[in-house]
């Protein structure tokens, strides 16, 4: 009986490794181990035995069916990695095949410019006004220092809408009236920015629209002072155009703040060196601002003995352009999906 | 305001070496320079030639060979694309090895095989204007070689060209331009006294003037010049004119709006032979009243608004403030002359000018302010200008006064000025740097606090933060440190601002562009798109397409598809949030303005709006939103449309553009439409979420299929089932509807699949056996029946 067994575990290894498909392997599993199979017919035999001898050729069996088991198993993996390749290797795809491609929308780039205006400002402590986008001559005008038949209403060319009486109500010409509408609702300290909508009555062309966006900022609170308004601006500049940019106030004049400035940052084409850009002055005008208007304050019901603040405004619509390169304002208001879609954050 | 260096030079020593750095300055002081330009620069190697002989070029139509004579006698060949030049002209060439104002180098080349030596030049190509028609011809008696810039005088110079802000009247002229950046400068300014003769004459007996309304005029300053002869201005002052962009007209013209430029004093010239008896009077117009400007237009006056110069016989001669008449225009006839130097109520010049639509040099300046007390300077300026031509100033002068704007000196604390600025200048640097602007400064004692007596020319400056910015602006804008504010405030958005952003996000998450169509419409735009006509209409449109303000986002959204579609781009996603403009409210005078979504979806049917708005609605938390087709919205399909609803108030629409509206805007095929009023619908409570368990035990699916009256929604066969299955339903989706032969006419059968769970348990088959009980009988309600 030992020779038979060491004959079928002499055998085997050569039998199992010829197995060349997992059905094979398992008809001589079968053949080998199974319930009548040579193993177990010889274990059938082993009662015959004398007690010592059967304990010899009951190890020898046991060790060769261990060592059979563990042939089968090897020899059941190969097998198994093969055909999971095969497998495998049949569903290749070209991964280039796509033929329906998913579609993400896109945000007009005006709001991505107007977020991440805004995002820069809430990290500096500001909250975020809005207010109507037709206006009362008060709002728009009177409130900020410019009365009627004030040269200064020449800076802006009003369109009028048809309430009230003639040439008293309006679409906003700029985000200024919600400073007004801020402090005559709210009371210092006041820390806001407005960005919003505001008309003109302007030809639309590559750099012009009747309609575009400003972003507004005003801070009101005691000992509020230029100094203060310069350090903002330049916070600003660096946060949202990069540290290497930074900001410069020139004298100007607004009727709605004094003193007034434009505030110009360094080319951010060129970085202040000089280029087409910024007509090799290194700087490009940005907006206005300047100190709130002692006027202003008062019409607002605020002391400017015990408040001070400052103001700044300045277009959005170019920002969006200028960081695209994108030549014509235009584009951005016709709704083509062609222009739309490529900006997609 | 355009200045020139070397007239700026004639009232301080300002350095010629560095214009640029000169023009930063300027820039510092709020005039900002807006370009310099270097005249007679550039030139250098141009030279005075004669044709000798023109040739035509073997090889070429358009290019004609052509000899010049450098004063040599020898011929030099010039090729030459010009064709307005004759033998015998003298004509610029520029040299070989030239290097134009353009930045051009001049080389001998060959053109077609001709040898050029040079370049002839057009006046453009000289920087000395802009033609370029032809070849510049010059005097011909000029000696040939000579450098153009002798042979056409030309004085090297600079020019600025500054914006000015119209709180700065004294920068309207060069002397003010001059003045305030010598203070910065340091450099010492004055304006010359004109040096002119006067002659005895009877002035009162040859003009007098009346002011009837002291309102309008508040100084009326008159001189008499005689022994004028019209003619030409001296080379000097029309080229000074032409630099500053006035075109020379004839001497004393000329010489007045010299002096408007230098002194930045409006003043005028009348014939006095056309002017009766040499009397004038000042007054508002009268209503019917008209004048022929000296532009040769005919002008109807307003009443009270507009200012006039009659003569005796009250017939307006002259628009007060703004312009001239042509019944006393100066000719070449002209021999005495009545010179007007007057100060205008700035107001009334402004009103005046900005209604008549009639802007000039001379309303721009009154309307900011002038000096009232430069009138007889300015008129004696004019006289010495005139002088060279034989013109003769009378002696004494008539002046009448109407009502002038009291002038206090001002208030200034140093405290106040530092406070404001966030600076630390004490009130010795201050007084220093408003007595360089031309201000009086009383000696402060320690208090700090000065009196400040402001300039005539700054008539701008009434307050105290009027003086703080002057102190600002000379100190120097750069020389103010940067501070940050000590906010207490935390930033954040508002709960709608956070909204719209994740409107935002869900929307370009299905796909959706967001555009921004204008809100302007054109009349009928509104009825095209099915929609009410009523609106707000803008008063002064530039255009028709923009005279209307849109009541829904529907018509922007239409053109932008049309748009869309023209240029080839079908099937577009578009949303937009904007305004909207109804008509104001019971009591407003403001439009009843809202903030609206709205999402189009080209080529999809009125299911996909829904899905869109049941996606937004989920991520909003919008509590029990829901949809009543009984309403059909204006503008949609009145089959599929209804009023979207959330907690039963209607907060928006949803279905399909109506198809006669599409077929209105040439777009073919189906548009899903979505509207939202943000307004309303975001001030319902929403977006509260309690956490619900997720239970640990087995769940059961059951599937039901009911065949329902095609009357009852889905939504009501779904809200009864959910209500049916009670608090073990964990999820219901309605997952097939069917209309065919085993469904009865005027029925469907919709089929559910309801999730059931319990938390604290595994499910029974008692548990779901009642479930489907409770289900089925609560469609039998409605009439429905279930599917076996």
């Amino acid at each position: 009986m030992i020779d038979d067994i060491a004959r079928i575990g002499a055998s085997a290894p050569a039998r199992i490794s010829a197995m060349a498909s997992l059905d094979e392997l398992r008809a001589l599993e079968a053949e080998l181990l199974g319930k009548t199979g040579e193993l177990t017919a010889l274990k059938k035999g082993l009662g015959t035995l004398d007690p010592e001898e059967r304990k010899i050729a009951g190890q020898a069996m046991n060790e060769a069916r261990s060592t059979l088991e563990a042939l089968l198993a090897d020899r059941r993996s190969v097998l198994e990695n093969a055909q999971r390749a095969i497998t495998l290797a049949s569903e290749r795809l070209d991964l280039t095949e796509i033929t329906d491609e998913l579609e993400r929308g896109t945000v007009h780039l005006v709001t991505q410019t107007w977020d991440r205006l805004v995002d820069v400002f809430l990290g500096m402590g500001f909250t975020v006004a809005e207010g109507p986008e037709v206006e009362t001559d008060w709002y728009n005008f009177e409130a900020l220092n410019i009365p009627a038949a004030h040269p200064a209403r020449g800076m802006w060319d009003t369109l009028y809408v048809d309430l009230g009486d003639p040439e008293t109500v309006l679409m906003r010409t700029h985000t200024s009236p919600v400073q007004i509408r801020v402090m005559t609702d709210g009371e210092p300290p006041i820390y806001a920015i407005m960005p919003g909508r505001v008309y003109r009555r302007d030809t639309a062309d590559a750099s012009h629209m009747p309609v575009f966006h400003q972003i507004e900022g005003l801070v009101v609170d005691r000992n509020i002072s230029f100094a203060d308004l310069a350090g903002t601006l330049e916070a600003f500049t660096s946060a949202y155009f990069g540290g290497s940019i930074h900001s410069r106030l020139r004298p100007s004049y607004f009727p709605f703040t004094e003193p007034s400035a434009e505030y110009d940052i360094n080319c951010v084409f060129c970085e202040g060196s000089g280029c087409r850009t910024c007509g090799q002055t290194g700087w490009l005008e940005l907006g206005g601002c300047g100190m709130v208007h002692p006027t202003v304050l008062s019409n607002v019901g605020l002391d400017p003995e015990e408040w001070s603040g400052f103001a700044f405004g300045f277009g959005l619509d170019r920002l969006a352009l200028m960081r695209h390169g994108v030549d014509d304002i235009r584009e951005m208001y016709t709704g083509d999906v062609r222009f739309l879609e490529q900006f997609p954050s | 305001m355009k200045v020139l260096l070397t007239w700026l030079q004639e009232f301080a020593p300002f350095p010629s070496d560095d214009p640029v750095a000169l023009g930063d300055v300027m820039s510092d002081l709020g005039m900002a320079v807006e370009s310099i330009e270097r005249i007679g620069e550039g030139l250098d190697g141009i030279v005075t030639v004669k044709v000798l002989e023109l040739r035509k070029h073997p090889d070429a139509d358009k290019i004609q060979l052509v000899d010049v004579d450098l004063g040599d006698g020898e011929p030099l060949q010039i090729c030459c694309g010009a064709t307005n030049l004759t033998v015998g002209d003298v004509v610029p060439l520029a040299t070989l090895g030239t290097t134009m104002p353009d930045g051009m180098e001049i080389a001998r080349r060959k053109m077609r095989g001709e040898w050029s030596n040079g370049m002839l030049c057009s006046g453009r190509e000289l920087a000395l204007g802009e033609d370029h028609s032809g070849i510049y011809i010059l005097d011909p008696s000029l000696a040939l070689g000579t450098p153009i810039v002798e042979a056409l005088g030309i004085t090297p110079d600079v020019l600025f060209d500054l914006e000015i802000n119209p709180n700065r009247p004294d920068a309207m002229s060069v002397a003010g331009v001059a003045r305030d950046l010598a203070a910065r400068l340091g450099l010492p300014f004055s304006i010359p006294s004109p040096t002119v003769e006067e002659v005895s004459g009877d002035v009162a007996a040859m003009t007098s003037v009346q002011i009837l309304d002291a309102d309008l005029c508040g100084r009326f300053h008159l001189r008499v010049i005689e022994g004028v002869k019209v003619e030409p201005s001296p080379r000097w002052i029309a080229d000074r004119l032409s630099a500053l962009g006035m075109r020379p007209i004839n001497n004393v013209v000329d010489a007045s709006n010299y002096v408007m430029l230098e002194l930045g004093q409006p003043n005028h010239t009348y014939d006095l032979a056309k002017v009766p008896s040499g009397e004038l009077r000042v007054r508002w117009a009268r209503e019917g009243e008209s004048i022929t400007t000296l532009d040769g237009i005919e002008r109807n006056l307003t009443g009270r608004r507009d200012g006039v110069i009659t003569d005796g016989s009250d017939t307006p001669i002259g628009i007060a403030g703004v312009m001239g008449g042509a019944s006393t225009e100066i000719s070449e006839l002209t021999t005495s002359v009545v010179l007007e130097c007057a100060w205008w109520q700035p107001m009334a010049i402004a009103r005046s000018s900005k209604f008549m639509g009639l802007r000039s040099e001379a309303s721009a300046r009154f309307e900011r302010g002038s000096d009232p007390e430069i009138l007889d300077l300015a008129a004696r300026r004019l006289a010495e200008l005139l002088a060279p031509s034989g013109a003769r100033l009378l002696s004494g002068s008539i002046s009448a006064d109407g009502q002038m704007p009291e002038r206090k000196p001002v208030t200034v604390r140093t405290e106040r000025v530092n406070q404001l600025l966030g600076t630390a200048i004490d009130s010795n640097e201050i007084a220093v740097i408003l007595r360089s602007i031309g201000f009086g400064v009383d000696p402060s004692d320690d208090s700090g606090i000065l009196a400040v007596t402001v300039p005539t020319f700054r008539p701008d400056t009434v307050s105290e933060t009027d003086v703080i910015e002057e102190i600002a602006r000379h100190y120097g804008y750069s020389r103010i440190p940067n501070r940050l504010p000590t906010s207490t405030q935390t930033g954040s958005l508002t709960p709608l601002q956070r909204d719209r952003r994740v409107i935002r996000g869900v929307l370009v998450g299905l796909g959706v562009h967001e555009a921004m169509p204008l809100p302007f419409l054109a009349p009928g735009d509104l009825a095209r798109a099915g929609l009410p006509a009523a609106a707000v209409t803008i008063t002064n449109p530039l255009a028709a397409e923009e005279s209307v303000l849109r009541t829904s986002l529907l018509p922007g959204l239409l053109r932008a598809i049309a748009y869309n579609e023209s240029h080839r781009t079908d099937g577009v996603r578009l949303f937009e949030i904007g305004k909207i403009f109804g008509l104001p409210a019971a009591g407003s005078t403001l439009p009843d303005e809202r903030e609206h979504l709205a999402v189009v979806l080209v080529g999809r049917e009125a299911p996909a709006a829904v899905q869109a708005w049941n996606v937004l609605a989920g991520t909003l938390g919008f509590s029990e939103p829901s949809i009543d087709q009984s309403v059909s919205p204006a503008g949609l399909h009145p089959g599929r449309s209804g009023a979207l609803l959330v907690s039963g108030s209607v907060v928006g629409e949803v279905g399909e553009i109506d198809p006669g509206v599409l077929d209105a805007h040439g777009i073919r095929g189906r548009v899903a439409w979505l509207q939202l009023n943000l307004g309303v619908a975001l001030a319902l409570e929403h977006g509260q979420r309690a956490y619900r368990h997720i239970s640990r035990y087995p769940s059961s699916d059951l599937d039901l299929a009911f065949e329902v009256d095609d009357a009852v929604t889905a939504a009501q066969v779904q809200a009864l089932l959910s209500d049916a299955a009670g608090e073990l339903l964990v999820r219901i989706h309605l997952f097939d509807v069917f209309r065919g032969a085993s469904v009865p006419d005027g029925q469907r059968s919709l089929a559910y699949r309801l999730r059931l769970q319990a938390s604290d348990r595994t499910l029974t088959d008692e548990d779901v056996a009642s479930v489907l009980a409770a289900c089925v009988g609560a469609a039998a309600t409605i009439g429905g029946t279930l599917r076996g």
